[in-house]
């Protein structure tokens, strides 16, 4: 019996279990501990002005970020509404119709990939340099509309490419079985693959737009902006990530705190889209078991 | 005696994968309420010929095919057929169960209706149990129907299957090794309600497993290589083959 | 390529062959010990028809486990099915040897009746039938199953002569009918081995054909119509 006892096996195996342990918990310790520098020094400037108030004109005491959150809300939600459905439609065209990308009549699908992976690489600030160029100045003004399109430049690439992987995901029996039923190919799409995709693409989804939501470089050029609520959609706007900047780099010490503030409200927004995202994979069924 | 009513006809079918003949000019006939089994060695082109009667064929890249194919003396082939309606008569269920996960199983077995437009309970509801019955599951899950089909087992999952595909009552259901993956008692059951099946479905279904094809089909058709070697009654075929390759085949000694 | 199942027939045809050699020798040992007046070989006989009966219960155990395990199926089948009917009439032929040697040897207490001429050549035209038949099983083939079943007609008609033949001496001299009655009893016990013997070769027909030619159910012509061998070439 003695030949199966190994006690330095069993030993290695503890030490080599800690050790990751402690890997993974100094991997998540500068995360906790950024956190809790934001709350310490902006929890005191999350009042109610923080949320009803814009920016006040220098020399003024008080004043807030509504305009930003406003701002933030408002290019998030306009480059969503024009990126995703975009985004959405070309990851099912390729993974639908693009194949490999090499056969005659997958062409077009190869451009597409290649240019939508030409702007996944781009850096973004040269995204909001391309959307200056192309709308603000024959608009001659900063816009929210600017800013959410190059927001929307950056968000199309990441949706088609996570959709197109989640999409293939799907195993083609559940096509067939589809097609086999007498359903038309586009139903077999949108019921059957995207259907039971859903969970996984929904959460997709809300991650890229937590993406696009911090997002600053590209705003600098192209709505540029605000100190007050943004007047229309050809106007320039603030956003959360470009007032942090304003007011952190101004000389004033409550500003410092709206920024931290401001900061420490972008992280939470963050936080409660990737809490949602997980709500919404496990809530759904979750996918094929088996 | 009655002649043979003919469900389905193919005359001179053949398959390509671009520029390779998969399937060599097969002319094989399949009589309505009967159970026509089609074996063969792995690669001989069995499965690419029911492919090619529900048009499920084309729809790989690059795959195509010519020649006849009758349903009912009406061409399934040709200008103006729609491949979609064409599936719609023409069922098919595959040799891995296959239940679409993100349904229930009143779902799964309605999908290719509510896919059609069928939204009423009460249309419905009666398809699905008949449907159920017909795959001897009914009495399984009556009081489960809300469950996911996924959670099933296998040979289950199959039978649901099945009933998917009969729920809109297709005249012909093709069935590629339905089986093949399932356990001896899971495969038993199936190949019950394939017997009372055939009365009323018209049946054409591949398989490996000989002893399977002699016990349930009515005839049976012998591939070898993208040809159809012999065909003929199942008897027949299993005790005194015309050919040499098909007595070479059943009796094991070559595949 | 060899599979269990080919060396598992072949154990089968051997074991059939063996059988078929002892009913051989049984129906010589009877059948020459009646005719050379030898009634010390009527004991060999007994002696076969112990082996006999030891074949026929390990021919038909083995036919289950061929069928039971191997799934026979085309001719494999056909041969297993044949085999067992086989081993059936084998067995009646022995049974047939013996009845011969226990009629013979109540015929030898007494002088002879008449010469013997046509038991002889009945007696050897069954022996040529056995041998046919056999040899037809072994060798496949199947002109020579078509062989035997013509001379059972011949055979029957051996059987008739001396019928006919005996019933007048029974009833023109009492005291032969122990004799006589004895050597009717040996002629239809010759007569019963050529039926098995047709039977054996329709069973050898059917395991070749697949062709079923009992009771004029499918013709010959039919079976050599199916088989691609031109009409007329059997006897």
């Amino acid at each position: 019996m003695s030949r199966f006892r190994n006690p330095y096996r069993k030993w290695k195996s503890r030490v080599l279990l800690s050790l990751l342990g402690l890997g993974a918990l100094a991997a998540v310790f500068p995360l906790v501990m950024i956190l809790l520098h934001l709350v310490r020094e902006g929890w005191s400037a999350l009042n109610l002005a923080f949320f009803t108030e814009t920016q006040k004109p220098v020399g003024e005491l008080g004043g807030g970020m509504a305009h930003s959150i406003l701002g933030t809300l408002g290019l998030v939600g306009l480059a969503s509404g024009i990126g995703i459905p975009l985004g959405l439609a070309s990851g099912v065209y390729l993974s639908e119709y693009g194949g490999t990308g090499q056969r005659s009549g997958e062409r077009l699908a190869g451009w597409v990939r290649f240019a939508l992976e030409l702007f996944s690489s781009t850096p973004s600030i040269l995204i909001g340099v391309f959307v200056y160029g192309l709308v603000v100045v024959p608009m001659k003004h900063f816009s929210l509309l600017a800013g959410a399109l190059a927001l929307a430049l950056i968000l199309i690439p990441l949706v088609a490419r996570t959709s197109e992987e989640l999409l293939r995901l799907v195993p083609g029996s559940l096509r067939e079985a589809g097609l086999a039923l007498g359903i038309p190919r586009w139903k077999v799409i949108l019921h059957i693959v995207l259907g039971s995709a859903r969970p996984a693409v929904l959460a997709s989804l809300v991650l890229a737009v937590a993406r696009i939501a911090g997002e600053t470089a590209p705003l600098v050029f192209t709505s540029f902006g605000s100190p007050s609520f943004v007047k229309g959609i050809t106007e320039p706007t603030s956003a959360l990530p470009l007032q942090i900047y304003t007011y952190a780099i101004s000389p004033f010490e409550e500003w410092h705190r709206m920024a931290w503030a401001g900061a420490l409200l972008l992280v939470a927004l963050v936080l409660i889209l990737n809490a949602v995202m997980r709500v919404l994979s496990h809530g759904l069924g979750g996918g094929a078991h088996e | 005696m009655s002649k043979p009513q003919i469900e389905l006809e193919t005359r001179g079918l053949e398959a390509y994968f671009g520029d390779h003949r998969a399937l060599h000019g097969i002319s094989l006939q399949a009589e309505k309420f009967k159970l026509l089994a089609l074996i063969g060695p792995s690669g001989c082109g069995k499965s690419t010929f029911i492919r090619c009667l529900n048009r499920l064929h084309e729809e790989t890249p690059g795959a195509w095919a010519q020649g006849e194919v009758l349903l009912e003396g009406e061409p399934i082939y040709g200008k103006g057929v729609d491949p979609v309606s064409i599936r719609r008569k023409i069922g098919m269920v595959f040799q891995r169960p296959n239940p679409f996960p993100m349904m229930s199983i009143y779902e799964n077995v309605a999908s290719g209706l509510l896919l059609a437009g069928v939204k009423s309970r009460k249309e419905l509801d009666p398809l699905v149990e008949r449907s159920l019955k017909q795959a001897a599951l009914w009495d399984e899950v009556k009081d489960q129907l809300k469950k996911p089909g996924t959670r099933l087992s296998g040979g289950q999952q199959q039978r649901l299957c099945i009933a998917r595909a009969l729920a809109v009552s297709p005249p012909v259901l093709l069935m590629d090794e339905p089986t093949s993956a399932l356990d001896p008692i899971s495969t038993a059951r199936i190949e019950e309600l394939l017997v009372e099946l055939k009365k009323s479905v018209t049946v054409i279904m591949v398989t490996h497993n000989m002893q399977q094809a002699a016990r349930i089909s009515d005839q049976t058709a012998f591939f070898l290589m993208g040809e159809m070697v012999e065909s003929g009654a199942t008897e027949q075929i299993f005790t005194n083959p015309k050919d040499a390759r098909t007595e070479q085949y059943i009796t094991g000694r070559f595949g | 390529m060899e599979r269990q199942i080919d060396s598992e027939i072949r154990e089968l045809k051997e074991l059939i062959l063996t059988m078929g050699g002892c009913v051989e020798k049984a129906i010589e040992e009877a059948t020459q010990a009646l005719i050379l007046r030898e009634p010390k070989r009527f004991a060999q006989v007994f002696e076969q028809e112990a082996k006999i009966n030891e074949l026929h219960i390990k021919v038909d155990e083995t036919c289950v486990r061929i069928i039971a395990r191997q799934g026979p199926l085309a001719a494999d089948l056909r041969w297993i099915i044949a085999s067992i009917k086989i081993n059936t009439d084998l067995e009646r032929m022995g049974d047939q040897a013996v009845n011969i040697a226990h009629n013979g040897a109540r015929y030898l207490t007494e002088p002879p009746l008449k010469p013997l001429i046509d038991l002889p050549r009945m007696a050897s035209e069954v022996r040529q039938m056995v041998r046919g038949c056999l040899d037809s099983f072994v060798r496949k083939d199947l002109i020579l199953a078509e062989e035997v079943l013509s001379r059972d007609d011949v055979v029957d008609g051996y059987k008739n002569e001396i019928f006919d033949e005996l019933r007048n001496y029974m009833i023109k001299d009492p005291l032969s009918v122990e004799r006589s009655l004895n050597l009717i009893l040996i002629a239809r016990n010759l007569e019963r081995i050529g039926d098995h013997a047709t039977n054996i070769s329709e069973d050898v027909i059917y395991a070749l054909t697949g062709q079923d030619i009992r009771h004029g159910h499918v013709s010959l012509d039919e079976v050599h119509a199916q088989a691609g061998i031109p009409v007329g070439e059997h006897s």
